[in-house]
């Protein structure tokens, strides 16, 4: 069987079909999965989507990460398989515990969609293989809870291993250290509050979304 | 001594006869409430219905026209677009948050009932003044109520329009449109075939908020004290129980297990099972006590009026039930069996009459013809009367009066910057939005997992104008119409269809009537002189605050088609050493205008005029500009409209942060640059002379105005300079 990237569907998600239109005319082949079926042999790697998981209820993710699915998300983190939470899948990572950290409401108090620059912090990653540090692209953003927030010590860590993955150039919600994604020491689990399903066309978007899916692709293909 | 049981739930003495005509008895309670929310202004136009009737409604792509809960085009391949527009004025007046997000899940209701996945919203937005606190509350929670509700329910809002106007001080205008897209073969209707069929309530269930929401709220004006017992009238809206519905009701709809459904919206139960009902000329039995709540001890008639949100009333076969019921549970969504179709009967000598009847606990409880609910309100012909002094009004130019201003000052006045609302949005969800909000219109390629992604495309842009419909209600709405047309003409799309919400004062002034009367005339004349037509809308009347009506305010949202979306049309952004351009006649007249208007208070006058057969040569032109803009090296383009060439031109140079100078204004220029006469478009190329040519081609006049320099400062000729 070809490569597929499961991309989980809770209720309440939103850009699933996004997401796997986006990892479509980039190749890959994506199949949507119910959060309520526990299995994903069938997938080498694994997108969790934007959206409002159970209505973001409590806070986001904070229901989600109980969902059967997450179970084996948890496998295949630790076996080393990328996985990338967008935006709401980002928050449900760090509800989840794959990834330090959480995200809070953004400095201004108000929902932001937009476009923001970004600066590649780190290509060790497996949502930025492709880039180089120091680049400057320019994703979407769409949220209201986009505020990353840690303790000294973890942002210390994050820093020590290379963690930041992009930073915003113009920190648009107050993160710490501008932070717009981070992954897992290993690189493999890739967290990020910006859109790049969103920017795959000249037509909509832009194209800067290529390059961080093309990463994740690249991973996917050499398993 | 207390009012009449009838009169205080909002229905006349001759109602009340009317009634006790058709049953050949008195109603009891639950009848009453039923028939009070049914025949509600807001459910049942009784105001309107007679002049709605003059809207042309038919063309050559129109599927479904009014009457249905979206009217619906076919836009080729396959491929059917729903649209829908209502106005939630009075909940967001009370209740800005709740008001607003209840009228977001409404609309979006009304398009997947139809089979159609929602892909877009719209809303036009008109609030007071910002000076006062009051209209600042109801701003922001309006705002933030589309942001909440609109974003977490996963529909991208596209585009709209604001409006700061003194006339809607504590009675907004909420009006929200929205797009739907599928298959044209999954289209269904709201129809309760099938007698023996089960009756399936889907989605959140019911309590006792927004009982009487359109009779006591939508159908009477506001005092002079903004009336917080009203409150409990305003519905509270969940876009997570309606995300997931939409979602349950497509799958449901894409297997082809329902035969018929309707959201329950105003009049809740009572309008759903009636309306589905009276459409299929069948009887239906419900049962009160199977319908889920979330309140103890409701009596039948708030379980009949409730407009508690996010529910849906399914007709299923008794084979298919099973099978409904599953995919509601996958969606975690309650559903219940609450009734059956039935057989139509003999009712007082009278064959073939559809029942609806009401049981709790197996006790009947009502019993009413279906049809009489649904259709059976009166029609009234409320007296007209032109306001007095009309033609007096109209013989006052104010053009004289205005031209010694400080052009610079009153066009500073005038600048507001709408991304601070539309940065609240979603704007960019499902990858279709190729021109969003902010510009002269939006483009959207029309893609879905229904129908795949298409290359087709789709312009959308809502308008009004309450200083052209207050001056002459006809000939305003007949600028509005064509402004709207133009709009979506600016992004490569061919006017196709439109949709209107008609937010007028209290009907029973004859004022307001003859304004209403008058505006439909203007928008069925301008539909037919552009063939769009008129497929779906709503009438929001009794927008009275503090005593006075607001002023006439109907506002469109036009739809447009793009066969082919290949690049991404220009828009405000132009390019330094560009040359402008503007197209068209300036009318020496600034009547309505609204640096006359707004600005220095000077209301009256006689409104530019509109040369139907210009316009149309404008709109093909434009079409065809946009559609080779590269050709044309075209890199902006906006119509002159609101505020007049000044405003065109300053929200270019602010969007571009590039300056501008101008030399070819004539030695009028508060009149040529603040007229809002129609028919007028400026282009940015660096090649003017082919632009030019391409209009003269369509016998349109074109000169250049001025030229894009690289300065950070937008200058009008004769001293007049705004910094940016």
């Amino acid at each position: 069987m070809p490569p597929t990237v499961g991309v989980v569907v809770f209720p309440g998600t939103n850009c699933e079909h996004d997401v796997v239109h986006a990892l479509g005319l980039l190749g890959m082949r994506a199949q949507i999965k119910w959060h309520g079926d526990s299995e994903l042999s069938d997938c080498d790697a694994v997108v969790l989507p934007g959206g409002f998981a159970h209505g973001d209820y409590l806070r986001p993710g904070a229901i989600a990460r109980f969902s059967k699915v997450m179970s084996s998300i948890v496998k295949m983190a630790e076996a080393g398989k990328p996985v990338l939470g967008i935006c709401n899948g980002f928050q449900v990572l760090t509800e989840a515990k794959l990834l330090p950290g959480a995200l809070q409401k953004n400095a201004g108090l108000r929902f932001i969609c937009d476009v923001e620059k970004l600066e590649v912090a780190s290509n060790r990653s497996v949502a930025s293989a492709l880039l180089q540090p120091g680049e400057i692209i320019s994703l979407p953003i769409n949220h209201f809870e986009g505020n990353y927030t840690c303790d000294h010590v973890t942002y210390d860590m994050l820093v020590a291993n290379d963690q930041i993955v992009f930073k915003y150039v113009d920190n648009p919600n107050g993160s710490v250290g501008s932070i717009a994604a981070i992954s897992n020491p290993r690189g493999n689990v890739v967290g990020m509050m910006p859109h790049p399903e969103r920017a795959v066309e000249e037509l909509v978007g832009g194209t800067d979304g290529r390059k961080v899916l093309s990463s994740f692709i690249e991973a996917v293909l050499n398993g | 001594m207390e009012q009449p049981i009838h009169r205080a739930l909002g229905l006349t003495d001759d109602e009340l006869e009317m009634i006790e005509e058709i049953l050949g008895r008195e109603p009891n309670y639950v009848e009453l409430a039923m028939y009070s929310v049914m025949w509600s202004e807001h459910c049942s136009y009784k105001s309107s219905r007679l002049h709605l009737r003059r809207l042309p409604s038919k063309g050559e792509k129109v599927l479904v026209g009014p009457g249905e809960n979206a009217g619906v085009i076919d836009a080729g391949d396959g491929i059917a677009v729903a649209i829908r527009m209502e106005s939630h004025n009075h909940p967001s007046a009370i209740e800005p948050y709740q008001g607003a997000a209840t009228g977001v899940g409404g609309i979006l209701r009304d398009i997947f009932t139809m089979g159609a996945r929602p892909i877009a919203l719209l809303d036009s937005l008109r609030m007071g003044e910002a000076s006062d606190p009051r209209n600042r509350y109801i701003y922001n929670g309006v705002v933030a109520g589309i942001s909440g509700y609109g974003n977490a329910v996963g529909v991208p809002t596209v585009g709209g329009e604001i409006v700061f106007d003194a006339t809607y001080d504590s009675n907004p205008l909420v009006n929200v449109a929205a797009v739907g897209i599928l298959p044209v073969d999954k289209l269904v209707l709201a129809r309760a075939e099938g007698v023996g069929n089960q009756v399936i309530l889907l989605g959140s269930p019911t309590g006792r908020d927004g009982i009487g929401g359109v009779s006591v709220l939508a159908s009477a004006g506001f005092g002079a004290e903004v009336d917080s017992s009203k409150r409990p009238s305003v519905q509270v809206g969940d876009p997570y129980e309606e995300k997931r519905l939409i979602e349950a009701c497509l799958e449901l709809l894409d297997a082809k297990l329902v035969v018929g459904i309707q959201d329950l919206g105003g009049a809740g139960l009572s309008c759903a099972s009636s309306e589905t009902a009276a459409n299929a000329g069948l009887g239906m039995d419900v049962h009160v006590e199977k319908v889920p709540r979330r309140e103890a001890n409701m009596e039948p008639f708030e379980v009949m009026t409730s407009e508690s949100q996010e529910r849906m009333l399914a007709i299923v076969t008794p084979e298919n039930t099973p099978a409904v019921l599953a995919i509601a549970a996958k969606w975690e969504i309650p559903a219940a069996i609450v009734g059956v179709v039935t057989e139509p009967v003999t009712f007082r000598g009278q064959d073939g009459v559809g029942i609806l009847r009401i049981f709790d606990a197996g006790e009947l409880v009502a019993e009413v013809p279906a049809k009489s609910l649904a259709d059976g309100a009166p029609v009234y012909d409320r007296p007209r009367a032109k306001p007095e002094g009309f033609e007096a009004r109209a013989e006052q130019d104010p053009t004289d009066a205005c031209r010694g201003v400080d052009i610079s000052v009153e066009l500073v006045k005038m600048v507001f910057d709408p991304k601070e609302i539309y940065s609240q949005y979603d704007h960019q969800l499902f990858l279709n939005t190729v021109v969003g909000p902010g510009a002269n219109a939006t483009l959207l390629r029309l893609s879905s997992p229904e129908v795949g992604y298409s290359k087709k495309g789709i312009g959308l842009s809502a308008d009004g104008n309450s200083r052209w419909c207050a001056l002459d209600p006809r000939r305003g709405s007949e600028l509005v119409v064509a402004e709207s047309a133009l709009n979506v003409a600016l992004v490569g799309a061919v006017p196709t269809c439109m949709v209107d919400c008609l937010n007028f004062g209290n009907p029973e002034h004859p004022e307001v009537m003859w304004e209403l009367s008058e505006s439909i005339d203007g928008i069925a004349k301008a539909s037919i002189e552009l063939g769009v037509p008129v497929v779906g809308g709503n009438v929001s009347l009794y927008n009275e605050a503090r005593g006075r009506n607001i002023e006439p305010t109907p506002v469109l949202t036009t739809l447009g088609l793009v066969d082919e979306v290949n690049a991404v049309p220009p828009a405000r952004r132009y390019r330094s050493g560009d040359s402008l351009v503007l197209v068209g006649t300036t009318e020496s007249n600034l009547a309505g205008s609204r640096l006359a208007w707004v600005n220095l208070g000077l209301r009256s006058g006689s409104l530019p005029k509109l040369d139907y057969g210009v316009h149309q040569k404008l709109i093909d032109a434009v079409v065809e500009l946009v559609r080779a803009a590269a050709g044309f090296s075209v890199s902006a383009i906006s119509d002159v409209s609101d505020g007049g060439l000044a405003l065109c031109l300053l929200e270019m140079a602010r969007t571009s942060a590039m300056g501008f100078e101008l030399d070819g204004i004539g030695d009028d220029p508060v009149v040529e640059l603040f007229s809002e006469s129609p028919s007028r478009v400026v282009v940015a190329s660096s090649e003017p002379d082919r632009v030019i040519g391409h209009f003269a081609k369509a016998g349109l006049p074109a000169r250049v105005i001025g030229r894009v320099n690289g300065s950070k400062v937008a200058s009008f000729g004769a001293g007049s300079t705004v910094a940016l």
